[in-house]
């Protein structure tokens, strides 16, 4: 009766070859995707190493032919990214807590927290377009602040999702024991839940700055760049990442060399933050 | 451990069977021979170590790291603890359906024939036959015969149940192991599968896991009652349920366990 | 569980409350305009955030009115782009998003597949983080980094030792054939279309990690049970079970893909020029943008490409909305069947 069932069957045997060669596939996929990240690293590692040393943190930018560094680039990028995280975070919790603590009837919620998931994958370069019409064109000048602007609206996607996830997270019993010790709902909030995500949220603000730390698109049509050191948030600004590009697509093999330089700062840093990221939340 | 029962025509016979999750021993050095084309129940209360015992037989354990058992099982005279043992073929010749019904995300047609496919390769007649076949032995051809196109998750819950044991006899294995069948289902269509275990002894090994024991007085022919992984005691269904030599055995069918 | 608001408005607990107010009133802690306070805040903000999309649509439209108002649709449909005659046409960059993001569909749907059931189905559990943390640093690494290393690594190498074997192999096909001819420049629409493949990669591969995840134990065993083979249990019973969370993963990497600007940038070629072959430089919306932005010429020519800035969002946007509906779908799926 069961005759059909035994290894020489060749329909079992034809299964079995295919299974083999779809398992194997499926390493080699693997393998195809960490091939990618291992050349890509290497790579950087080996440019940017060479283009390291202290000049690249001691000098400006320089005109095509002298010697420089990424100075003004390194701070222009650090003071847009800490501006814009100043400003997009406290937006993002803000909204994120009303999401996940007071949205739980009513429309405003779904909706938000719907149209919040597209933003978080919407086209960057989109963002420093609508910032370049909403701001930059008004005041007639690329600016730092317009930089920092499109920079927050990165994050704020980022911090609501983080911060709505990890209050929902909070279980319910503990904020109803905090209301049945009398505490007012902000309180409750403020004290109870906020300290229980805050791991989660800080998390996520990580992200975030390790998204906008690498973030070039929306910057070119706001901050775009500048060649000497400044740290006026009314003007253009130097930054990391069109530093990078335009210097990368330049002809200049020296310009090219501070890209690389350059890459590798960024790169090691978003990595950094990204692991960092992990770590704090693992715990 | 008592004296091993003395079965004339064993299907499976299990020698020495130690089981461990990791470090924890989960089945303590049991020996058995489970009949052919009998029901045999194994019962206990939960955590005794027979549903793993029933996943042992087709080796379902293998599916996650740290599970391993050592000792043991011979079908039909061949180890299938074996490391030769391929476990493909052990799987088809030994069925399992599930606690929960498990219908796959195809039609209903598809479900049965999905299995039979592995193995065979049917005309499109053959397989008409086949399917019909096997859900009349699970008393649903009647019920579907029209929907055969349906998905199969828009069967109730006890129609699911029966096109799983459609679907596990429909390949012919040889042993047809029910890891408690019946749990998720209403008593109507419990008793229903209660009826078709029954009939399917005729030409199947049955071994069926359950936590209700009149349910395993009502369907088997023999009984093992299992305790914190050690076989208890194991014998035919009436000697267990009407005179239990061992004293476990009694306060446990008779409810003072514990 | 009641919602908080709910409690807070509850009859009980508000006369609770002014118990123990009365019992115990420390005045500097108990402040009754905050709660309202602060709930309005969030709502403030949160209507902030729900109100961005929307603005980022009014500036777009407001901003490209010029262009709306010469060109009409067959903006759309024209492949002329010339700053200098004014004369503005969106073909050759909606072409070459489209194109650049189907090549990166065409091999990052099967990789993708292929790690996910890797690192469900067939990798050791002690490298499984690992692993799954490497690929996900490929969705880490900032786009200019793709972008700068494909112009300098990558398209020398692809344009020397590979294009030249597509070109001799693929070329003389029928069908095929011409979109693999023309000299080997190693940038261009396929080189940017696997750059972007690579990017898309651990977007595809975490959504599917997570939905095969939801499959039961129990019915891939009930699979495994019947002797399936593991890509059988993967292919027959986890794959349709999953499928809609599947797609909604592909669109999530669609939309990424559309979208990408920098690394597109780099090694598209930036030619205003329709060609067959994808071995042809070509341009996309995003890397247009990049390109010719911040030196447009003229009100027209901003104008024009701010509408392809708004061409770009609504593809992206329609895209990452039917993304996110099917992912809730399935959510809304699992919950009612287990």
């Amino acid at each position: 009766m069961a005759s059909a069932i035994s290894p020489d069957n060749k329909i079992y045997r034809r299964r079995r070859m295919v299974n083999a060669t779809m398992l194997f596939i499926s390493g080699l996929t693997l393998l195809f995707g960490l091939f990618w990240l291992a050349w890509i690293l290497i790579t950087l590692l080996y440019e940017g190493f060479n283009a390291l040393g202290p000049t690249l943190f001691t000098l400006n930018t320089p005109p095509p032919g002298s010697n420089g560094g990424l100075l003004n680039a390194i701070v222009g990028s650090l003071v847009m990214a800490t501006m814009g995280t100043l400003i997009g975070t406290p937006i993002g919790i803000l909204a994120g807590t009303y999401l996940a603590e007071f949205g739980r009837r009513g429309w405003l919620a779904p909706a938000t927290r719907f149209i919040n998931d597209i933003l978080l994958s919407a086209p960057s370069i989109v963002i420093g377009l609508f910032i370049y019409s909403v701001y930059v064109s008004q005041v007639k000048h690329f600016s730092g602040w317009g930089g920092a602007l499109a920079l927050s609206l990165i994050v704020i996607p980022v911090v609501v999702r983080t911060t709505d996830d990890m209050l929902k997270l909070v279980p319910d019993s503990l904020r109803e024991a905090a209301v049945a010790l009398g505490a007012p709902a902000w309180k409750m909030i403020v004290f109870i839940s906020y300290r229980a995500a805050r791991a989660g949220i800080v998390t996520g603000i990580l992200l975030a700055v390790a998204r906008i730390s690498g973030e070039t698109a929306p910057l070119l049509f706001t901050a775009l760049n500048n060649q000497f050191w400044s740290l006026n948030m009314n003007a253009p600004m130097a930054n990391l990442p069109v530093v990078i590009f335009q210097f990368a697509m330049s002809p200049y093999p020296d310009w090219q060399r501070l890209a690389w330089g350059g890459a590798i700062l960024i790169t090691l840093a978003v990595l950094a933050l990204n692991i960092a990221a992990r770590m704090l939340f693992r715990r | 451990m008592n004296e091993q029962l003395q079965i004339e025509n064993p299907k499976l016979t299990v020698h020495d069977l130690n089981f461990y999750y990791g470090k924890f021993q989960a089945i303590k050095s049991v020996s058995m021979d489970i009949p052919e084309k009998k029901v045999t129940a194994f019962i206990g209360p939960s955590g005794c170590g027979k549903s793993t015992l029933l996943r042992v037989f087709n080796r379902l354990y293998e599916l996650y790291p740290g599970q391993r058992a050592e000792g043991e099982i011979r079908l039909d005279g061949a180890n299938i603890l074996d490391r030769d043992q391929d476990i493909t073929l052990l799987r088809a010749k030994v069925g399992m359906v599930f606690q929960k019904p498990t219908p796959f995300p195809m039609s209903i047609y598809d479900n049965i024939s999905f299995g039979v496919k592995l193995y065979e390769n049917l005309s499109r007649g053959e397989m008409d036959e086949r399917v019909e076949w096997a859900l009349s032995k699970a008393a649903l051809w009647k019920e579907v015969k029209d929907k055969l196109n349906q998905s199969g998750s828009s069967l109730s819950g006890g129609q699911q149940q029966r096109l799983c044991i459609a679907r596990g006899i429909a390949i012919k294995p040889e042993v047809l192991l029910l890891d408690e069948p019946c749990s998720a289902l209403d008593p109507i269509s419990t008793s229903r599968i209660e009826e078709l275990v029954n009939e399917l002894k005729a030409d199947y090994t049955v071994v069926i896991v359950t936590h209700n024991m009149q349910q395993a007085a009502r369907v088997s022919d023999f009984t093992a009652y299992m305790y914190l992984g050690e076989l208890i005691e194991f014998g035919a269904t009436d000697n267990i349920f009407i005179k239990p030599k061992r004293k476990e055995t009694e306060d446990y069918i008779t409810g003072r366990f514990g | 569980m009641p919602p908080m608001d709910a409690v807070l408005s509850d009859p009980a607990f508000q006369n609770r409350s002014q118990a123990a107010y009365n019992k115990q009133p420390p005045p500097s802690a108990r402040l009754p305009w905050m709660d309202a306070f602060f709930k309005n805040l969030t709502r403030f903000f949160a209507f902030f955030v729900f109100s961005i999309l929307a603005a980022i649509l009014i500036s777009l439209l407001y901003h490209s009115q010029l262009t709306l108002a010469k060109f009409g649709f067959g903006f759309l449909f024209v492949d002329e782009w010339d700053p200098v005659k004014e004369e503005f046409g969106a073909l050759v960059p909606i072409y070459g998003t489209l194109v650049s993001s189907a090549i990166a569909m065409i091999i990052g749907i099967p990789v993708s597949f292929g790690i996910a059931l890797f690192l469900t189905e067939l990798s050791p559990n002690w490298l499984k983080r690992p692993l799954g943390t490497a690929i996900e640093m490929l969705a880490a690494i900032p786009s200019i980094i793709y972008g700068m290393w494909g112009l300098f690594v990558f398209a020398p190498l692809f344009g020397e030792y590979v294009q030249p074997v597509l070109v001799k192999l693929l070329g003389p096909l029928p069908i095929f054939g011409p979109l693999f001819k023309g000299p080997s420049m190693g940038i261009g629409m396929l080189t940017a279309g696997i750059i972007l493949a690579v990017m898309v990669i651990p977007f595809i591969t975490a959504v599917m990690r997570d939905v095969f995840e939801l499959v039961p134990a129990m019915f891939k065993e009930s699979a495994y049970g019947l002797g399936a083979t593991t890509w059988e249990v993967v292919w027959n019973v986890v794959l349709p079970y999953t499928k809609i969370g599947v797609v909604g993963g592909v669109m999530l990497g669609l939309g990424r893909a559309l979208g990408e600007t920098m690394a597109v940038t780099f090694v598209i070629g930036n030619s205003h020029r329709l060609s067959a072959s994808l071995l042809a430089p070509g341009n996309s919306i995003a890397s247009s943008l990049a390109n010719e932005f911040t030196e447009a010429v003229g009100a027209l020519h901003s104008s024009a490409l701010i509408e392809l800035g708004l061409i770009l969002f609504l593809i992206t946007t329609i895209v990452l909305a039917l993304s996110k509906l099917l992912l809730q779908q399935l959510a809304k799926h699992e919950g009612t069947k287990s």
